[in-house]
Parts: structure tokens; C-alpha cells; sequence
């Protein structure tokens, strides 16, 4: 059988390559892709954890599911608000949106 | 395999339940009826209703909705907040809404939306639960943001917003999936039971959630977010979030710490005192030289949540009621200052520059001695309500040897004095050449009558500070 171990750095991997991606890109949409990642690579870490160590008690695979369904409802409204913000401004560029500072 | 259904008694979740289905009636009333008004006070009477759930539940015995949620005394004192802080806020938007929306079905929803999301997270008890709670008022956080469709602005804080919250959100999700595999356990208790001296991954799992709570109460640096995004919300939204979800924040936070981490307050009280210093410092230094009054309350609110992490990082029960006493407090006097900047702000531009309050008091004297009073509150000027806040967090670091945190949290104190009494005497500045310009303040009848129930309430709690501090300390006996 496949260790935990292996499961966890995959998870940790795509994580930090989710992470990676929300801070590096420039694209509303592409930052979203990458949190979307970060979410999932938790995801697997549920599940992993679930099926070595508690494989009697549902809460991990539940917890999981609620994820995937709040993951989902944040991709609704953030790509509402990304379309919101290309409709007034013709861009998605975090960079160009850029008029509250100091 | 057979399923065997649970015996289950949504009794506790019932202040709740109110509030959501005051939120879904208005939705449906908002499609048939014609005279928008009354949806405003549908869901007032709503919040009312649930309040008085509230209180039903606090005569009775404690329930409990399996290891999800509970209606113990400290989930009913949040809810108490978060139910004054939601119909403030409903009246401080109503004019408004009135006049320069059209969706006011919608943004009363998403108030109370968020509202539930909050009270949700004083009475969960399961990590599961917070991060649902979290992401109800979160979402409903990020749409309410964006409202002011005519300014850019707007739309601008809401993305921002949204693209850093929902990167905490994964940063608090990691961290519980971390504290699962090392625990095996996601409610509370069972964490607190068998985390153990706890290892490497346990440790990583309460810094990653600790990432998490961060961003949503604004702790620096984790702050970023804050000042853009109270700036370019809806003046009224700015005033609720700013209250509401810092009270909840606090509320999830101070019982995941008080309750899952008990055993481990010598790793984690240091940390968060640390925060709690550079959240305050960092708060005021950046307050200081604000040219926007939505901006100044912005890193004002971060200073204060850096006042209020004192209580938790004192980790004594003293510090817990203060925690609570403070998030009252704070509620009273930061709706108050944020509705006398929605008077203020002129039609459209949505801020409220801090050279146009020169000459406000010989216009408006009333106005000005009003905003007078919440700075003060603010600065922590007693015997108004912040002054107590301050003095109970204060005291329980000093009770917890933690002197120097008391101290670096006065002189903090005293730097935000210089900008509080700035806005004040902006205001009452005899400045001949600017004082000609007529002050355009709007002075709708609900507006007003908020602001006095603020107001009200600020000098109250001020005055009779211990019956709240009871209401608090009872609150905080869950931790025993």
C-alpha cells in the first residue's frame, strides 16, 4: 500500500504550487485558478487522513465534500466580481486595478 | 448497510434559523412587492425576533447540536453583538439604499446572510463548522463590498477582498487539515484531548489557521486588505464589516484557542502577543498620516484589533471577558464614527477627505460633538465605552506578567490620541478662509436616529460598564 507520507507531499506540493500562483500572476482569473488548487490540495489531505487514520469516522471525507461545495460557491461570486470589474474597466489585470492606495 | 438518522434538535441553532428565514422573506417580498422601504424593516424586525431567540435560550439550559454547534452563554453574547451591530448597520443603510440603489432586496439578504454566518461562527464548536460560518459571511462579505456598482472603487475593493480572503480561506483550511491528521479529531474538544504535547505537523496546522483567523480579524501583516477595502465599500458596509466580522473573527478565534489549544498556551501566548504589538504599532504609525477618514478608521480598526489580541493573548479569564467587553465596545463606538462619515460623505464619491470637516462644528455643532464623542470613545478617554474596553484587556496582561505588552498597548494608546483628536479638532477649527464653504451634511431622520442609539450606548456602556463586564465574564466561564 502507498504510505500516507506520499499522499501529503503531493498534497503540499500542489499547494505550494497553488501558492506560487496566486502570488506570481498577474490575471484575476489565473489567481483563482490558483487558490482553487490550494483548496483541492487540502482536499487530498482529507482525504488521505480519513482513509489511514480514521477510516471508522466520516468527518474527514465530510469535510471534504464541504470544501469542494464552498470552493465552488467562491468561484461563483469571484468570477461575478471578475466580470464586474472587465465590464467598467476592460481588464483583469490586478495590476491596473489599482486606485486605492497609500 | 444501514443508516441510522441521528436524533437532532435544531433548538439551538434557532436564532439563526430567524434570521434566515427573515433573509429568504425578503428576498421573495422584494420580487412582489412594490415599496422597497419596508424590506429594511422586515429584516430589523428579523434581527429583532432573533434577539429575542437569544434571549429565550439564555433562560434555559445549555443545547447543544451534536459536536457541531452549540447555544452556550459565550455563543449567545456574540450573538447578542453581532445582532446589535446587524441592525445598526440595516438602519445606517437604509437612506441609502433608498436613494441611490435599486437591489435593496438583495443587499438587506446578503446583510443578513452575513449576519448568520457570523453568529454561526460564536457558536461553533467543530472546525468544520467555522469554516462554513467563515465562508457565509465571507461571500456574503465580498458581493456587499462591490454594491456601489457606480463607483469603481467599489468594484475594485471587492476583488481585492475577495482574491485575499479566499487565499486565507485555503491557508485555514490546510491548517485543519493538518490539525485532523495530527488529532483525528475535528471538533474542538476532541483536538484539545488528543493533540498532545503535539509535533511538527500540529504545529504547522495551528500556524497555517493562526494565517487564517489573521486575515479575517485584519492583524498585521496580515492587513493589507483592510484599508483599500473599507475605503472603497459602501460607507455602510464598511461600518458592519468592520465591527461585525471582527467580532465573529474574535469569537471563533478566542474559543479555537481557549478550547482546542488549552494545553499549549506557553507555545502559542507569546506569539500572539507578538502579533498583538505589531498589529497595534503598526495600526497607528500607518493611521497617522491618512488623508481619507475611511481609511483612518481602516487602520484605526486595525490597531484595535490589535488591542483586543492582548485579552486572548493573555490567555487568563480576565482576558476573555475583556476580549468580549471590548468587541461590544468597539461595536457602539466604530458604527457610531463610520455613520457620522456617511452624513459627511458627499453624494457619489462614497469617502470623506479630511479637509472638507474643517468648519464642520459652526454648521453642525451637534454633529461634531457627536463625532467628538466616538473619537474620544476611540482614543480610550474615559469613562466612555473604549476607555473600559481598554483598561480589562490591559489589566489582564498585567495579571497574566505580561507588563511590557500593557505597556507598549498604552503608549499605542496614546499615539492614537494624536490621530482621533486630529479629526476632532478638524472639526472645530475657526479656519476663516475654508469655513465660508457650506458643509454638505445629509441628515436623514433613520440616520439619526442610529447615531443616537450609538451614541446612547458608547456613554452607557462607558457609565455602567460592569453590567456588561458580568454579561462577559459569564460569557467567558466556558472556559472554566
Amino acid at each position: 500500500m502507498i504510505p500516507l507520507s506520499w499522499y501529503l507531499i503531493v498534497a503540499a506540493l500542489l499547494f505550494v504550487i497553488g501558492f506560487y500562483g496566486a502570488l506570481s500572476r498577474r490575471n484575476a482569473i489565473a489567481i483563482l485558478m490558483s487558490i482553487e488548487l490550494m483548496l483541492n490540495a487540502v482536499n487530498i489531505n482529507f482525504l488521505a487522513f480519513w482513509r489511514y487514520l480514521t477510516p471508522e469516522d466520516m468527518a474527514g471525507q465530510v469535510f471534504a465534500i464541504i470544501a469542494i461545495t464552498v470552493a465552488a460557491a467562491e468561484a461563483a461570486v469571484g468570477l461575478a466580481l471578475v466580470i464586474a470589474i472587465y465590464r467598467s474597466r476592460d481588464t483583469v489585470s490586478v495590476d491596473e486595478v489599482d486606485l486605492l492606495k497609500g | 448497510m444501514t443508516i441510522t438518522m441521528p436524533s437532532v434538535s435544531l433548538m439551538p441553532y434557532l436564532p439563526e434559523i430567524i434570521l434566515l428565514v427573515t433573509a429568504l422573506l425578503v428576498l421573495l417580498v422584494d420580487t412582489v412587492w412594490g415599496d422597497k422601504r419596508w424590506l429594511v424593516w422586515l429584516a430589523f424586525l428579523g434581527t429583532l425576533v432573533s434577539g429575542v431567540a437569544v434571549w429565550w435560550l439564555a433562560q434555559g439550559p445549555t443545547l447543544q447540536l451534536q459536536d457541531m454547534l452549540t447555544a452556550d452563554a459565550y455563543a449567545l453574547f456574540i450573538d447578542m453583538v453581532v445582532l446589535i451591530v446587524a441592525a445598526i448597520s440595516l438602519l445606517l443603510a437604509y437612506d441609502w439604499l433608498i436613494e441611490h440603489n435599486e437591489q435593496q432586496g438583495e443587499y438587506v439578504a446578503l446583510l443578513l446572510f452575513a449576519t448568520v454566518g457570523m453568529m454561526t461562527m460564536g457558536a461553533a464548536i467543530n472546525v468544520v463548522t467555522i469554516f462554513v460560518a467563515l465562508e457565509i459571511l465571507s461571500l456574503s462579505l465580498y458581493i456587499l463590498t462591490g454594491f456601489a456598482r457606480e463607483r469603481l472603487t467599489s468594484g475594485e475593493a471587492a476583488l481585492k477582498y475577495f482574491l485575499l480572503g479566499a487565499f486565507a480561506s485555503a491557508f485555514f483550511l490546510y491548517g485543519a487539515a493538518l490539525l485532523y491528521g495530527s488529532s483525528g479529531h475535528l471538533d474542538l474538544i476532541g483536538i484539545g484531548q488528543n493533540l498532545g504535547t503535539g509535533g511538527l505537523m500540529a504545529g504547522a496546522g495551528v500556524a497555517l489557521l493562526l494565517v487564517g483567523f489573521s486575515f479575517k480579524v485584519a492583524l498585521a501583516p496580515f492587513h493589507m486588505w483592510t484599508p483599500d477595502v473599507y475605503q472603497g465599500a459602501p460607507t455602510s458596509v464598511s461600518a458592519f464589516m468592520s465591527v461585525g466580522a471582527k467580532a465573529a473573527g474574535f469569537a471563533a478565534f478566542l474559543r479555537f484557542f481557549q478550547v482546542a489549544l488549552a494545553g499549549s498556551y506557553a507555545q502559542w501566548g507569546p506569539a500572539l502577543a507578538a502579533l498583538a504589538v505589531l498589529t497595534m504599532t503598526w495600526g497607528n504609525l500607518a493611521a497617522l498620516r491618512q488623508e481619507s477618514l475611511k481609511r483612518l478608521l481602516a487602520y484605526s480598526s486595525i490597531a484595535h484589533a490589535g488591542y483586543a489580541l492582548v485579552g486572548l493573548a493573555a490567555g487568563n479569564s480576565l482576558g476573555s471577558s475583556g476580549l468580549l467587553f471590548y468587541l461590544l465596545a468597539y461595536a457602539f463606538m466604530n458604527l457610531g464614527a463610520f455613520g457620522v462619515a456617511i452624513m459627511l460623505e458627499k453624494p457619489g464619491s462614497g469617502d470623506v477627505m479630511m479637509s472638507s470637516l474643517r468648519g464642520t462644528s459652526r454648521q453642525h455643532p451637534l454633529l461634531a460633538a457627536t463625532m467628538a464623542v466616538f473619537m474620544f470613545s476611540l482614543a480610550g478617554v474615559p469613562p466612555l465605552a473604549g476607555f473600559f474596553g481598554k483598561l480589562y484587556v490591559f489589566g489582564a496582561a498585567v495579571e497574566a506578567n505580561m507588563a511590557w505588552l500593557a505597556i507598549v498597548g498604552v503608549i499605542n494608546s496614546a499615539l492614537s490620541a494624536y490621530y482621533y483628536l486630529r479629526v476632532t479638532v478638524l472639526m472645530y477649527m475657526r479656519d476663516e478662509e475654508a469655513g465660508e464653504e457650506e458643509v454638505a451634511v445629509s441628515k436623514p431622520p433613520v440616520l439619526v436616529f442610529a447615531l443616537v442609539v450609538a451614541l446612547f450606548f458608547v456613554v452607557i456602556v462607558g457609565l455602567w460598564p460592569s453590567v456588561w463586564m458580568q454579561m462577559a465574564q459569564q460569557a467567558a466561564l466556558i472556559f472554566g
